[in-house]
Formats: C-alpha cells, sequence, structure tokens
C-alpha cells in the first residue's frame, strides 16, 4: 500500500519526454496536413502513427522495467502552478492498446482517403486524417495528464475531434446525428469544467494528487465529484446518457467507427476511473457506487436488448458498444474501498481487461461490418447471405469479436467478464453476477443471429462486389487480439497496479 | 455609489437575460442576447477580471452573437422548418434557466470562506519571467502546455465546420453572404474602420504581456475587422485551398510548437523558456498566435465552403 503522496509528480523522470512526445507528436503532424494542404497526407499520417507506437511500447517497458511510473513536469514549473504528465500502468497500457488500434484503422483507411494524385486537396481524407492524429494526441493527453484542466483540454480536443468522423459522409441523417453527439458532449464539458472550478475553489489546485492530499468530503467536493462524474458519464455514453452514440457510430466510416467505438468513449471512461480511484478514493461511498453500477447493468440488458431488434448491422454493433460499456461500471461497486484487497484487485483487473479487449474487439467488428457493407451495398442485417463467399476473413473477424463479445472461453471478454463474476460473487453482490450472465446470453443471441444470416445463401439478383484480402486481415488480426488475450492467467495483472495508491 | 452600481448592473443583466429568453421574435432574441452579454462584460469589469471581460464581449457577445443572427438570418419567414415554441415552452426555458442559476448561485456559498487561489504565487513567480499581466505569465508561462492544446482544439474546430461542406464545394470559397446588395453605411465601415482597428490589434497583442489583453484580444479584433469586410462584401473570403491562408492558420501553432521543442534544448524541458529569453519567445509566439486566432475566428464565422449556385 502505498502512501497518496505517491501520487505526486515531484522530478522529471529518465524516458519522462516520451510522454510529451506522444501528445506533441501528433499535433505537430496535423499542423503539416493543414499547412501543406494535403500533400503527402498519408506519408505524414502514418510516420506519426507508427512514431505513437513505438513511444507507447518504450513507455511501457520502462514502466515495466522500473516497476514505477514515469513523470514529467512540463516547462519545469511543479504544481500546483504548472502542469505534470505521469504514467502508471494502466497508462501505458492504454497507450499501446490506442497506438494500435490507430495503426489498424489507417491501415484500413488507406485507400478509402488517399489524396487523388495530382489534383486539388479532397474533403474526406483532409478531415478523417486530421480528426484521427488529433483523436491520438488527446487519448495520450487523457491516459497521462495529472492536471484537471489539462485534462479538459483533452477532453475537448477528442470531442471535437471525434465529431467531424462522424459527419464525414454527409447527409442530414449524419449531421443530425453528429449534432447530437455535440449537444451530449458539450453538456458533459460544462457540468466537468464547472465541476473542476469547484475543486479549484475548495483546494486552490488542479493537480490531481494535490486534491487527493487534501480531500474532505464537504458539502463543495461532493457536489464538484457529482457534476464531474455526470459529464463523464454523458462523454462515455453510459445509460442513460447513451442515446447520442449508437447513430454517431453507425454513420462513420468503418475505420472511424471502430476508433470511436473502440478508443474515444474510454477516454472519458478512463478519467472516470482515475478520479474515482485516484483522486477521490475516499469519497466512494457504497450507495453512489452501486448506482452507477446500476447504470452499467441497466446498460448491460437495454443495450443488448435493443441490439437484438436492429435491422442494420452497423446499429447493431453500435448498441453492442452501448452494452460493452455497462460492464466496465460494475468495477465502482466490486472494488469498494475497505474490503478484501483480493477481490478489489480481481475486479480492477477484470474492468480493465474488458476496456482492452472490448476495444480489440470492437475494432475488428466494426471493421468487419464495413467490408460486409462493402460486399453488399447494404448493411440490413436480413440479407446479409453470401457474404462468408465473398469475405470470409471479414465473417471470421466478426465471429472472432463476437466470441470475446459474449463472453465465451477463449478470448478476453471471458477473462474480464469471469474475473468481473468471481468478484461479484465474493463481494456478495450476485445481482451484478446475474447481469453479467444474462448480457453474455444476449450477447450470443445477437451474435449468433448475425452469422447465421452471414453464411446463408445470397439473395436472388444479390450483386456481390469483391473486396481485398488486405483489410479482411486487419479485422481479423484486431479480433485475434481480443481471443488470444484469452490465454492470460486468470488471476490478477500486476502490471496494472504500478504506480497505484491502493 | 458603487454598491448602487452593482445592484442596478445586476437588476439589468436579469431584465435583459429575461427578454432574450421570453422574446418571440427570433431577430429580437439575438439582439437582447448581444447586449446582454456586453452588460456581462461589465460586470467581470466590475470583479477586475479585465481579461474574461474583453473575452465575453468578443466571443460570448460578439462572435456568438453574430452566428446567432447569421443563423436567425438564414431561417427567416422560413415557417416550414422553423418550430414555433409555445409561450409556455418559453415560461419553461425561463424557469430552467432561474433553476440553474439559484443552483450555481448556492454552490458559490459552499466554497470555503476564505477562497483558496494561486494568485499569490502566481505574481511571486511572475517577474522571473519578465511579463507584467499575471494572466499572460498563467497563459504562456506556468500553463502554456493548455494553450498549447487550446490552439489545437481551435484548428479542429476549423476542421468542424469545413467537415459541413459538400464534396464538391471542398477548396472553394467560405459561403458567408449575409448582404448581397450594396449597403452603403456599411461598406463605409468595412472601407475605414479596418486601419484603426488594425492599429488597435496590434496595441492590444503587444500591451497584453504586461496589461490586460494579448493575442487572444488582439485576433479577435482582428477577426472583427475581417468579418466586417467580409459581410460589407468589399473583399470576398479567400478560398479555403489558399497555401498563404493555410499557413496563416497554423502559423501560431507551428512557432508555439517550435519554442516548446527549443525547450528541450534550452533549458531541457517542453516549453520552458531560457534565463532571460522569455518574454521576446512570448512576444514571439503572441504575435504569429494573434494571426491564427483572427484568420480561424473569422474563418469559423464565414462557414464552410459552399458553390456559387447551392441555396
Amino acid at each position: 500500500m502505498m502512501p497518496l503522496q505517491a501520487l505526486a509528480v515531484t522530478e522529471t523522470t529518465p524516458g519522462g519526454s516520451l510522454l510529451v512526445l506522444g501528445i506533441v507528436m501528433p499535433a505537430v503532424a496535423l499542423v503539416a496536413l493543414i499547412g501543406l494542404g494535403g500533400r503527402g497526407a498519408r506519408a505524414i499520417v502514418i510516420a506519426a502513427l507508427l512514431f505513437q507506437l513505438y513511444v507507447a511500447v518504450r513507455v511501457a517497458l520502462l514502466v515495466a522495467g522500473t516497476q514505477s511510473p514515469l513523470a514529467y513536469v512540463v516547462g519545469g514549473f511543479h504544481p500546483p502552478l504548472g502542469i505534470t504528465l505521469r504514467a502508471d500502468g494502466i497508462s501505458a497500457l492504454m497507450m499501446v492498446v490506442s497506438a494500435a488500434i490507430f495503426l489498424a484503422a489507417a491501415g484500413f483507411a488507406w485507400k478509402d482517403f488517399a489524396q487523388p494524385g495530382g489534383k486539388p486537396e479532397a474533403r474526406a481524407p483532409l478531415i478523417f486524417w486530421s480528426a484521427m492524429l488529433a483523436m491520438a494526441s488527446a487519448l495520450n493527453l487523457l491516459f497521462t495528464s495529472s492536471d484537471l484542466f489539462n485534462l479538459y483540454v483533452g477532453i475537448e480536443l477528442l470531442t471535437f475531434a471525434a465529431i467531424p468522423v462522424t459527419a464525414i459522409k454527409g447527409g442530414a441523417d449524419t449531421l443530425r446525428a453528429a449534432l447530437r453527439y455535440l449537444l451530449f458532449a458539450v453538456f458533459g464539458s460544462m457540468l466537468y469544467l464547472f465541476g473542476i472550478v469547484l475543486l479549484y475553489g475548495a483546494y486552490g489546485t488542479l493537480d490531481i494528487s494535490g486534491i487527493a492530499a487534501q480531500l474532505q468530503p464537504n458539502a463543495a467536493t461532493l457536489a464538484a465529484a457529482g457534476f464531474v462524474t455526470v459529464g463523464l458519464l454523458a462523454k462515455t455514453a453510459l445509460f442513460p446518457f447513451h442515446l447520442w452514440l449508437p447513430p454517431a457510430h453507425a454513420g462513420a466510416p468503418a475505420a472511424g467507427s471502430a476508433v470511436l467505438s473502440a478508443l474515444v468513449v474510454k477516454g472519458s471512461l478512463f478519467l472516470l476511473m482515475r478520479l474515482w480511484f485516484d483522486t477521490f478514493p475516499t469519497l466512494r461511498e457504497p450507495a453512489d457506487m452501486q448506482l452507477l453500477a446500476l447504470s452499467g447493468a441497466l446498460a448491460v440488458i437495454v443495450g443488448s436488448v435493443t441490439a437484438l431488434r436492429q435491422q442494420r448491422l452497423k446499429l447493431l454493433v453500435a448498441y453492442s458498444t452501448v452494452a460493452q460499456i455497462g460492464y466496465m461500471f460494475f468495477v465502482f461497486s466490486l472494488a469498494p474501498k475497505g474490503t478484501g484487497e483480493a477481490i478489489a484487485a480481481t475486479a480492477w483487473t477484470g474492468a480493465w481487461l474488458q476496456v482492452v479487449a472490448h476495444a480489440f474487439a470492437k475494432a475488428g467488428m466494426f471493421l468487419a461490418a464495413g467490408l460486409a457493407a462493402e460486399v453488399l451495398g447494404h448493411d440490413r442485417i436480413r440479407d446479409l447471405g453470401g457474404l462468408s463467399r465473398r469475405a470470409p476473413l471479414a465473417v471470421l473477424a466478426f465471429a472472432l469479436s463476437g466470441l470475446s463479445l459474449m463472453g465465451l472461453p477463449p478470448s478476453g471478454g471471458f477473462n474480464a467478464k469471469f474475473m468481473l463474476l468471481v468478484a461479484a460473487l465474493a463481494g456478495g453482490q450476485w445481482v451484478w453476477g446475474a447481469v453479467i450472465i444474462a448480457g453474455g446470453v444476449l450477447a450470443g443471441a445477437y451474435v449468433f443471429g448475425v452469422l447465421a444470416r452471414m453464411m446463408a445463401e445470397p439473395a436472388a439478383g444479390a450483386s456481390l462486389q469483391a473486396v481485398g484480402r488486405g483489410r479482411q486481415w486487419i479485422a481479423l488480426g484486431l479480433s485475434a487480439v481480443a481471443v488470444l488475450m484469452g490465454l492470460l492467467p486468470l488471476e490478477p495483472v500486476a502490471f496494472l497496479a504500478i504506480g497505484r495508491a491502493l | 455609489m458603487e454598491t448602487g452600481f452593482d445592484i442596478a448592473l445586476a437588476l439589468l443583466l436579469l431584465c435583459v437575460g429575461g427578454w432574450s429568453v421570453i422574446a418571440r421574435n427570433m431577430m429580437t432574441a439575438v439582439i437582447v442576447f448581444i447586449a446582454y452579454g456586453l452588460l456581462l462584460s461589465l460586470a467581470w469589469v466590475r470583479l477586475h477580471a479585465i481579461d474574461v471581460s474583453l473575452t465575453e464581449a468578443a466571443i460570448g457577445s460578439g462572435a456568438t452573437g453574430l452566428l446567432m443572427v447569421i443563423a436567425a438570418h438564414k431561417v427567416a419567414g422560413d415557417t416550414k422548418r422553423v418550430v414555433q415554441l409555445s409561450r409556455g415552452f418559453h415560461v419553461l426555458a425561463a424557469v430552467f434557466a432561474a433553476l440553474v442559476a439559484v443552483g450555481i448561485a448556492a454552490l458559490a456559498f459552499v466554497l470555503p470562506g476564505e477562497p483558496s487561489s494561486l494568485a499569490a504565487p502566481v505574481l511571486e513567480r511572475l517577474p522571473d519571467s519578465g511579463l507584467g499581466n499575471p494572466v499572460a505569465g498563467v497563459l504562456f508561462v506556468f500553463r502554456s502546455f493548455d494553450t498549447l492544446l487550446e490552439k489545437v482544439v481551435l484548428l479542429l474546430a476549423l476542421i468542424g465546420v469545413w467537415a459541413l461542406a459538400r464534396d464538391a464545394d471542398w477548396g472553394g470559397v467560405p459561403g458567408l453572404r449575409l448582404f448581397r446588395e450594396r449597403h452603403s453605411v456599411l461598406t463605409l465601415l468595412a472601407r475605414t474602420l479596418p486601419p484603426i482597428g488594425f492599429v488597435f490589434a496590434i496595441y492590444m497583442t503587444w500591451a497584453g504581456a504586461d496589461v490586460p489583453g494579448g493575442a487572444f484580444q488582439g485576433g479577435t479584433v482582428l477577426a472583427a475587422m475581417w468579418i466586417l469586410v467580409m459581410v460589407a462584401g468589399v473583399r470576398r473570403p479567400p478560398r479555403i485551398s489558399s497555401p498563404p491562408l493555410r499557413l496563416a492558420i497554423v502559423a501560431g501553432p507551428v512557432v508555439f510548437l517550435a519554442i516548446g521543442f527549443l525547450g528541450f534544448l534550452a533549458p531541457g524541458a517542453f516549453l520552458a523558456y531560457p534565463e532571460g529569453f522569455a518574454k521576446p519567445l512570448i512576444v514571439a509566439m503572441e504575435t504569429a498566435l494573434t494571426l491564427s486566432i483572427a484568420v480561424i475566428l473569422g474563418l469559423l464565422i464565414a462557414g464552410p465552403p459552399k458553390g456559387e449556385d447551392a441555396p
């Protein structure tokens, strides 16, 4: 058990500048992209994303090697005046996951978003690649910043990068979805900002460890925690704030949907977990945490049942995201303060495995759904027949992702849900255990429903387009990672506890 | 005397705010909202937050108001697309807004009596940077990382507005055409005011190091001049693919990033300034930022590129 002060960043550690580069280099690439007017756009993006992966892997190796977090004092100004960056085990994990999925999505979108050679800059490529770079930068900021206002800037950057992606296709429906996303997101931002204003007023600092060290359960702090939480829930699309997600995620191009569902909603979730477990750990009253878990349970049930009733494949996959986000909220109730540390560690690992397994599974599934739409020219679930002939690897990717979403062994989804289940039963919270099992059954129903259609004979008169193998392999690769995570031993992962106060 | 002024201002704010909510004509509501923003900036002056006041007047009242005027102008007389809200709905909105206000006011009282703030340490360490304005110190010294990333957010906001264009119109001219006919008064203003505004903007940016002002305020004044010229039809907005325009958009972030990386070399941390060079570097940064902010704000208001014949 480390004291709370262990969260404080005192000095820059060796390799700490990697944290700055992870945030700033995508911004450098973004400026080049806009300044050069589309010339060499894809080369700039791929270089930036490869560098991003290098940075993430270096950070993870350094954290694992030293068994302690990396830290950076920006500009040499210490809190409370200045801003610090800090990467612990979960930060490093999420940086690697994010970099890998961005690269895969960029590879998938390589052909669709090529700038036409010798012609003037085109609209979709500039918007798509700019947004990808900005999202990559914003996520790294959310994973590493220790300053509440700096994190607000990260949330804003993530939002303003994600919304154009949902509007790329144009047309009234996608614009309406993008506008709805904007309204929910701005509502969330305002609540978050209001909450941190209260915290600054109460504690005179925006530094997470500075607030944690002097935390009092007074009215201002409780109100602030409430505002910040509701604001972040709106961005994470937890039930009942999920209404914006399905049309927005389903309306984006496939590679964009993959990044939005796999990573973007996890940015605000990451911050929420960081706040409740590292900043306000002593405020975690069981009743409030049960409320978060209840919202999660309702998300699992409502999201899965709604997914079952969808006629369009991309909307089904989007509603499945609503459901899968719900599981992650059980950790708030399953890892309470003061109970057996083994249970808490099991729930903690289960929740992060769920975050990562869902990221890979959902990215693979959205890419597979995008390929299905390309082969068939539509994404009506009823008429998916013939897909297994034209794009067998995409169907396999969908199936493997489905395996992890259902939580069948061997898969990362199974490990995650099993560990959450074990923690629920060990803590006597069998209701959440029942929801975890019910959610798996419902996911099985919608995944097998789609797979059966994909395996069916093509409808008479359907014209099927061919799609390349390369992009099918990318989808399959992502799904395979979700499944391979099932080979991990079913026990708490020590890496996830590096640098934590618990 | 001062208390009397404050009470009168607060009452006036309430009345004007209420008027904006219950006004039935959209254009009336927008104009009253602009007036409301200007009164609010006065309130900020009374709270000794001059920088906030300038921003409120420029962005909260000016830029937001202009966007609302454009929106109201676009749908004026269009009874099919504009939903007429009932009187009851307006009252409901007013009640909701009042509840939010009461809630916020109540929270002000739950904070500890002695406000905790970093004002003292900021003032104590400000002289090291050579700056005199503590707000500039926070924005460009202690928390310049936030400021840098906010500029990236501004780029993304522009990309978001441009994303609303049709594929075929990409690279073209923004669709801001408020006044199709020549309007003598507006034209006169658009020809005479910009030189004065230009000098004023430069002054605000330059003075921002020591007194309220700075790149954002200066950039906003420049943007206002540019918008006036565009709205009056004296000069058309440039094509969004124009290389000089793109350079102007990224100039601020490029200089900011470059100075940030310079910090790695000396004195050894990102966004740290070499001893004795803080002020000149910050002024260079602010100059480039003024240009970029002016161009981006102007383009945000000018809207997505639009073909000539598009409705």
